[in-house]
């Protein structure tokens, strides 16, 4: 299976490259083709929400008229998010396809397939296959998931998972042979860039989250998203020790074995 | 009371525009307030500012704290009974405060060495792009 890989900004920087790392690794183990599209950018991090601005929509399409035929893979959730809301919008608003094709100077070639990591292990992969592949299972790890926000919603248009009840990390962990374990709040938003004006609400909604997590027995919290990796990393919870966040590929590649291998080189 | 009527109109149908949504639709059930996980740090209710839109009261909705503390993190988006999507609501409303004045609520200068050493970039773009146009 053959995706292009569009990392984004923040994986490309210090805080998320545990993430990609990981994440590419497992996938070469898994027999999964990930080829990093040529001069990406960044795809602005926030879909545009009114509907009299384009220009905030060309990033975003540059990556899907470059991409084609051919599907799009992303690992984390804001390019999830940006790229699969962008790539719709150029499928059903005829303004919106021809205002974009002019300022791109090339014909809209037709909607793309965007999807994430996950679904590439859900849909493509399956967990039996995935779970034949597990060198190392994560028994009596007490892992839960943390969704937040722009996987699931607006689910019309992510069509990713149930928003309320999802269940495809639960999923994912479970073929990782991890013990799963489910919490209120697990499709709650962490705080996002309020972690930059609005600190303390950030904390506030991270520590609940965390709080919850711990509760229901939680001893670690996996994630797609950089930012509610950070945010919930700056819980008290996490800084004491209580609780461990981690890239959902972390886990991953744990399971794969791949992880002890780094190390040792 | 027409020339009223006309101002009244006037604020909700530029937020109508901008956001696709019909704001008259809203019934007030509260079901955006209860389930938005950032409603304790806002001085008006989600709810309230669809009552003011509808009111056309437009300064009081523009003097509110609440569209910006609003993350888009669209919940009440999945909730509303009459398939409302507030995160556009609340984004028009940035938006009309925003365009005249290209920037506002966060200065750049503002933003520490250490925050900027901290942050992934991600939330240093998505606030740049809440804030400035």
């Amino acid at each position: 299976m053959q995706y292009l890989y569009y990392p984004g900004c923040t994986l490309k920087e210090s805080s998320a490259q545990d993430m990609e790392r990981t994440a590419l690794d497992a996938a070469a183990e898994l027999g999964l083709s990930l080829i990093e599209i040529e001069k990406w950018q960044c795809c602005g991090a926030v879909y545009p929400l009114v509907e009299d601005e384009y220009v905030t929509l060309l990033s975003p399409a540059r990556v899907l008229f470059q991409a084609k035929e051919n599907p799009v893979l992303t690992l984390c959730s804001a390019c999830y998010h940006v790229l699969k809301r962008t790539n719709q919008r150029l499928s059903t608003d005829k303004e919106a396809r021809d205002k974009i094709s002019w300022h791109l100077e090339e014909d809209y070639p037709g909607e793309t397939r965007v999807i994430h990591y996950l679904e590439a292990l859900r849909d493509d992969l399956g967990w039996e296959e995935l779970k034949n592949k597990v060198k190392n299972p994560l028994k009596h790890r007490r892992l839960a998931a943390y969704y937040g926000c722009l996987l699931l919603r607006p689910e019309k248009e992510m069509n990713f998972d149930n928003p309320e009840r999802p269940n495809i990390m639960e999923e994912f962990l479970q073929a990782l042979g991890a013990e799963v374990i489910t919490y209120p709040f697990r499709n709650k938003c962490c705080g996002s860039y309020l972690a930059v004006t609005e600190r303390e609400v950030m904390k506030d909604t991270s520590h609940n989250i965390v709080e919850m997590a711990l509760k229901a027995g939680a001893e670690e919290l996996i994630t797609a998203c950089p930012l509610c990796y950070y945010n919930l990393g700056n819980t008290l919870e996490a800084k004491e020790g209580n609780i461990k966040i981690s890239y959902f590929s972390e886990p991953l590649a744990e399971a794969l074995n791949l992880r002890v291998q780094e190390v040792k080189t | 009371m027409k020339q009223q009527e006309s101002v009244l109109e006037k604020v909700r149908k530029e937020v109508e525009e901008r956001s696709g949504q019909d704001v008259n639709a809203c019934i007030q059930c509260g079901k955006c307030t209860g389930g938005c996980p950032l409603v304790a740090a806002m001085d008006l209710l989600p709810r309230e500012i669809m009552l003011y839109l509808q009111q056309g009261a437009e300064e009081k909705v523009e003097k509110s704290k609440t569209p910006w503390i609003c993350a888009s993190c669209f919940t009440c988006t999945v909730r509303c009974p009459k398939e409302l999507d507030l995160s556009r609501v609340m984004e028009a409303v940035r938006v009309k405060i925003l365009r005249p004045r290209g920037i506002t609520g966060l200065n750049p200068k503002d933003i520490s060495p250490e925050l900027l050493q901290d942050v992934p970039q991600q939330a240093l773009v998505s606030s740049f792009r809440k804030h400035s146009r």
